[in-house]
């Protein structure tokens, strides 16, 4: 019985830090947050009941990498969210260091380009440490996973931010059919280029 | 298609190797040509900076390189500027920002847009974001990796620490 207990508590203390602790990584548990969307609302992940996971992006307004990719992360919405993997983009950039990025600039962007996905405000910039991004884009492709939100792809959208015409590994739209059709997803994790999240300056 | 711009970009490169008389290198390079540079043995430190124009923090960065470089012998410290500008904006944005900035570094344009096949190569804990500076001598058995932006001051210093 002690054994058990001992296992038990062991087993919820891990969860916890892999919950909390990021940089995350395929497999890890990812936390859920509260932010505010373009419209003023607190969005969380878990209000979305129906949705089977999420495509995470972290992104922003001005880095010219994420503008390259701004359609596809369009594309990646209306292909999926009907499907139960809808996207939802965080910009973290520091409004004073990138003012470009700020809340109003958000609005203003997410209203011209018709944004059909949640674009949300990380003002602190906790979220974005707390998953671990770097730059933008970066993309965290979420499970829900008997109650938690498993990370199941972490990094890049595609093998070409230049020309997607010529992205032969479509790594974010792979992976979400894969978990779709309940196969492994083949490829986990990727890197690429992109502009640093620009950090609050002490 | 493609093989029109290939003609295209050795056009620019024999454009540009012409123009240029100060023996500055302005090349396109692959992944073969920067794994090349990255096991170079030379006794020589190798400041590898990577950037690219649409960066605002690695155009800012960048000045100070161009003037660190001047104090050093280049048989001692070799600059390399490694551009990830996209092929598109070579001539209409690379070429220009070079010659207004009278940068006189060597700069090698990465044109492989496969970047998780090579990132890790310059560094395996570099998450791609740029500017980033790598600083390695091979015979020396130094290698420093630095994600970030660099102030004058910063990249002296580091330059000074690892010729000693």
């Amino acid at each position: 019985m002690k054994k058990l207990l001992f296992s038990m508590a062991f087993a919820l203390m891990i969860s916890f830090i892999s919950r909390a602790a990021g940089p995350y990584s395929a497999g890890d548990i990812a936390s859920d947050f509260s932010l505010k969307n373009v419209k003023g609302e607190m969005i969380s992940l878990s209000q979305f009941a129906n949705a089977k996971g999420f495509i995470v992006v972290f992104s922003c307004n001005t880095c010219p990498v994420a503008k390259k990719y701004e359609q596809r992360i369009m594309d990646l919405d209306k292909k999926f969210s009907g499907k139960g993997y809808p996207v939802i983009a965080i910009n973290s950039n520091d409004k004073v260091v990138s003012p470009g990025d700020s809340y109003d600039e958000m609005q203003k962007l997410a209203k011209s380009k018709g944004y059909s996905f949640q674009y949300l405000y990380d003002e602190s910039q906790e979220i974005a440490k707390r998953y671990g991004a770097t730059n933008t884009p970066h993309v965290y492709l979420l499970s829900k996973v008997e109650g938690n939100l498993k990370v199941e792809y972490v990094g890049a959208i595609d093998n070409n931010a230049d020309d997607p015409a010529n992205a032969d590994k479509k790594y974010v739209e792979d992976a979400v059919n894969a978990l779709l059709k309940n196969q492994q997803i083949a490829v986990q994790s990727t890197k690429a280029i992109g502009c640093t999240i620009k950090w609050k300056r002490a | 298609m493609r093989k029109l711009f290939q003609i295209q970009f050795i056009l620019l490169i024999a454009f540009l190797s012409v123009l240029n008389s100060s023996g500055q290198k302005i090349e396109y390079i692959k992944v073969p040509d920067l794994e090349k540079i990255l096991k170079n043995t030379d006794n020589r430190l190798f400041v590898l900076n990577l950037w690219a124009t649409w960066c605002a923090p690695c155009v800012k960065e960048l000045p100070y390189f161009e003037k660190v470089a001047k104090e050093y012998d280049p048989g001692k410290v070799k600059f390399i500027l490694v551009s990830l500008d996209f092929p598109s904006q070579i001539k209409n944005q690379l070429i220009p920002f070079l010659k207004k900035n009278k940068i006189s570094i060597d700069v090698a344009i990465m044109t492989d847009l496969d970047y998780n096949s090579w990132i890790e190569k310059v560094d395996p804990d570099w998450q791609g974001n740029i500017p980033a500076t790598l600083i390695f001598n091979n015979s020396r058995k130094q290698h420093v990796f630095y994600p970030g932006e660099l102030d004058e001051k910063e990249l002296r210093n580091m330059i000074n620490k690892y010729l000693l």
